[in-house]
């Protein structure tokens, strides 16, 4: 190819095994137009350096694996042009806000567990059986939810967070984003149940709406929305229940 | 000794895997369920399917046209047992995920949408927009999250199968964050570790797809059936091989080449753009060989044109392949025809199984892509993967369990003891010497060689240079070395193992093909143009040996539909 030019790529090391704390490393890369900053950290480990680690999967956009601070912004790294921040060098970085395991890859076994409690999964009374059909779901009901169940679980809204980053009790936007989704669905009735967790002090509660979460999100899902609209209802459900405090079971 | 045990153990988190899982823990209760997945589940490469997945839903079709469709897409060799099962258990399958809070596009009247689909004769692919695997695996796996009977081991990655007395009795695998090798011990081991594309330069499938699985049970004397059959998608993205998805010709995209014609009139007249896959992709080749198409700085391409299904229908039904070509090709396909060519998209063929998923091993199954249970044959269409993962995946989830009741554990100790040789086997091996081949060098080497013999075209000469290229790959990857020796996420490691498994999937695959001498859906003979169904309508079967695999073959069951000439 004609068209290689030749961008600086510094790259946070960390090899818990070796140091105390992260170091940095600079490589030359060159590159081609088409090249994301992924390619450049998939160069770096087949031809230059095998010790780097980060993780990566479909390279385009939709498994949610290389979430990385570029330039001090999350982003996917499969998703990020080269030529976008050429001259200028690039920094690729572990998303911030959670622990690093090692180089690029964090541990995320506190979304992991966050996730498992707003209880993401379809809640009835009774489930209709499976030889009776489907539920049936009008367009406009799916519209409802749809946008919320975009989420790949990418982890840039929390990297993207304030509170998260300094309270991480926080359940955080994808996790209270992925609980609203099913308190939307027109087939769920777990509502209450989630709300112990997506209404309590640590989850809606806790956030300032500074709205970070939805600009960084790569499948444009609003979790700041989500947030919003969820302490309206939680409130409005508080005030009818003073009222009626026997008769607000759903 | 203390190690895990499951009753059922499941090697990836995917579709069919999480499907598998499911099942096994609803067959009996108290069914001990365990996932081992080198990446967190919802990263499988199931969230990358688009198109929709199949299943007769509608009153102008039934039972046995999908059946027929199958067949006759899959040039006969699709066993016809399995097809009958598997269209009959599709509906509630797909049901079931319904229940499960799949976010199926939905008509007016809210009964879940179906669309058109290459080799399909009406519409049955159910479909979430473009992003239909995306959403069928959020919502298995988020469903899994509520059975407590389902232990996940996250990031782990598998290197051998435990056998004891000739069953598999449970895994050695490497916690890639700790970097320690562990035994873990099962009853029955499920492998849906997906298809093998990355033996392949050019592919849509993602970084994980390396035939972990199918080279796992080979090594242990399973055999791998119909290996040669691999599937070209006819549009992918030049250079990236980022899929276009079938639907944007199922919702009435048109395929042009450079003449600005409509070109697939000549090869498949009565479908066109909704003709099989391997057609299509070879039809790409005979227009290239005429000078029909474009050229561009990665290679040929022909246009797929969307541009007059206007805004409003790309931006419903088909909002991620616009994302895609935005992001990644900077064109816009309301104003823009999308450059696209052939690209390796799935494996027909892989780990030998019956009709229930399970192997001739006791105690092991397989499922998904990673498996071959004959249901696609030579060529599978469109939006039968992703409800192959769902009923096979259950199928084999059920057997599995109930293997288990009936099963003990092996002896702790002696599955401890194999685990500590797997650690000094591969501390040996990639830590020990001091090799100075690198794991990416034997790899390009290795996709470059599979094109050249086992690509869309494919002769006895090329596919005998592509035989013994593997082999020679397979002497230097003795000297390999690489350059992390640290544990804790060596992925260098990860990719080491990985590439082993890679050239075992080449090496069975490519002698498979060599010794098909004819041409039956995805594999082409140039030297062999015609179909055999005299010497050749039978599936292939190869198995590991210290040299060169020996191929065996078996029958294919018919049931009622007889081979015809295959024309559309």
């Amino acid at each position: 190819m004609s068209d290689l030019r030749t961008i600086k790529i510094t790259v946070l090391r960390y090899r818990p095994e070796e140091e105390d704390a992260p170091t940095e490393q600079t490589y030359d890369v060159e590159f081609r137009d088409d090249w994301v900053v992924l390619d450049a950290l998939n160069h770096i480990k087949d031809h230059i350096d095998g010790t780097l680690s980060f993780r990566w999967s479909c390279r385009m956009g939709v498994c949610g694996s290389c979430g990385m601070m570029v330039n001090g912004e999350p982003k996917l790294t499969c998703a990020a042009m080269l030529r976008d921040y050429y001259p200028n060098e690039v920094r690729v970085e572990p998303l911030v806000n959670f622990p690093i395991v090692r180089d690029l890859v964090i541990d995320m076994t506190d979304f992991m567990d966050k996730l498992k409690a707003v209880k993401p999964w379809i809640i009835r009374e009774e489930e209709k059986p499976v030889s009776e059909g489907e539920y049936l779901q009008t367009p406009d009901q799916l519209k409802d939810y749809k946008q919320f169940s975009q989420c790949i679980n990418c982890m840039l809204c929390y990297a993207a967070c304030p509170v998260y980053g300094l309270e991480h009790d926080f359940v955080g936007p994808a996790a209270i984003a992925l609980g609203h989704r099913y308190n939307l669905d027109s087939r769920d009735e777990g509502n209450q149940q989630r709300q112990h967790v997506i209404a309590s002090k640590e989850g809606i509660w806790e956030c300032t709406y500074v709205g970070e979460c939805s600009v960084v999100c790569p499948k444009h899902v609003d979790p700041a929305e989500a947030i919003q609209q969820t302490k309206v209802a939680t409130t409005t459900n508080r005030f009818k229940s003073l009222v009626m405090p026997w008769g607000n079971k759903k | 000794m203390n190690i895990p045990k499951h009753d059922v153990l499941l090697i990836g988190g995917g579709g069919a895997g999480l499907r598998a899982a499911i099942a096994a823990s609803e067959t009996y209760r108290g069914a001990d369920i365990g996932v081992v997945s080198k990446v967190y589940p919802m990263r499988s490469h199931t969230v990358s399917a688009e198109g929709g997945t199949a299943a007769v839903m509608r009153e102008d079709d039934n039972l046995d046209l999908h059946a027929y469709d199958t067949i006759k897409g899959s040039d006969f060799l699709g066993d016809q047992d399995v097809v009958e099962a598997f269209v009959k258990e599709a509906i509630d399958e797909v049901i079931q995920l319904e229940h499960w809070g799949c976010p199926w596009s939905r008509d007016e009247d809210g009964r879940v949408s179906v669309r058109a689909f290459g080799g399909m004769s009406v519409k049955r692919t159910l479909y979430a927009a473009d992003k239909t695997g995306f959403h069928m695996l959020h919502a298995l796996f988020q469903t899994s999250l509520k059975y407590d009977a389902i232990t996940r081991y996250d990031e782990w990655f598998v290197t051998s199968l435990l056998v004891e007395d000739g069953r598999v009795c449970g895994v050695t695998a490497l916690n890639i964050r700790s970097g320690n090798i562990h035994a873990i011990g099962a009853k029955s081991v499920i492998i849906c570790t997906g298809g093998a594309g990355k033996i392949f330069p050019f592919t849509t499938n993602a970084a994980i797809k390396n035939g972990d699985g199918m080279a796992l049970a080979y090594r242990i004397g399973c055999p791998l059936k119909d290996l040669e059959f691999v599937q070209y998608h006819p549009t992918g993205l030049p250079g990236t091989g980022i899929l276009m998805t079938e639907a944007s010709r199922g919702e009435g995209g048109h395929l042009v080449n450079s003449q600005g014609e409509r070109y697939l009139s000549e090869y498949v007249p009565g479908k066109m753009e909704l003709g099989p896959r391997d057609i299509l992709s070879r039809s790409f080749i005979h227009e290239q060989r005429q000078g029909n198409v474009f050229e561009g700085p990665d290679g040929s391409y022909v246009h797929l044109d969307l541009r007059h299904l206007g805004e409003k229908v790309i931006d419903e039904k088909l909002p991620f392949v616009r994302e895609l070509t935005r992001n990644y090709v900077g064109i816009d396909p309301v104003h823009e025809p999308i450059p696209v060519r052939p690209v390796v998209h799935y494996c027909m063929g892989g780990v030998h199984t019956d009709i229930n998923g399970a192997t001739p091993i006791s105690g092991l199954y397989a499922a998904g892509e990673a498996a071959c249970v004959s249901l696609n044959g030579a060529n599978r269409l469109g939006s039968n993967s992703l409800t192959e993962c769902l009923v096979f995946g259950a199928r084999a989830g059920q057997v599995a369990a109930q293997h288990a009741a009936d099963t003990d554990f092996a002896d702790s100790a002696s599955m401890a003891k194999m685990a500590q040789d797997e650690q000094k086997r591969i501390e040996t091996q990639f830590f020990g010497n001091n090799g100075k081949e690198r794991v990416a060098n034997i790899r390009d080497d290795l996709r470059k060689t599979m094109e050249e013999g086992a690509g869309i075209f494919r002769t006895e000469d090329a596919l005998k240079t592509t035989c013994d290229t593997i082999r020679t790959l397979k002497e230097r990857y003795e000297n390999i070395g690489i350059d992390d020796h640290s544990r804790v996420f060596n992925t260098d490691l990860v990719n080491a193992l990985e590439l082993g498994y890679m050239l075992d999937v080449a090496e069975g695959l490519a002698h498979s093909a060599l010794l098909r001498r004819e041409s039956r859906g995805s594999h082409a003979r140039s030297d062999y143009e015609e179909r055999d169904d005299e010497n050749f309508l039978k599936h292939s079967l190869a198995y590991q040996t210290d040299g060169d695999p020996r191929i065996d073959y078996l029958p294919v069951t018919l049931t009622r539909w007889e081979p015809e000439e295959r024309t559309y």
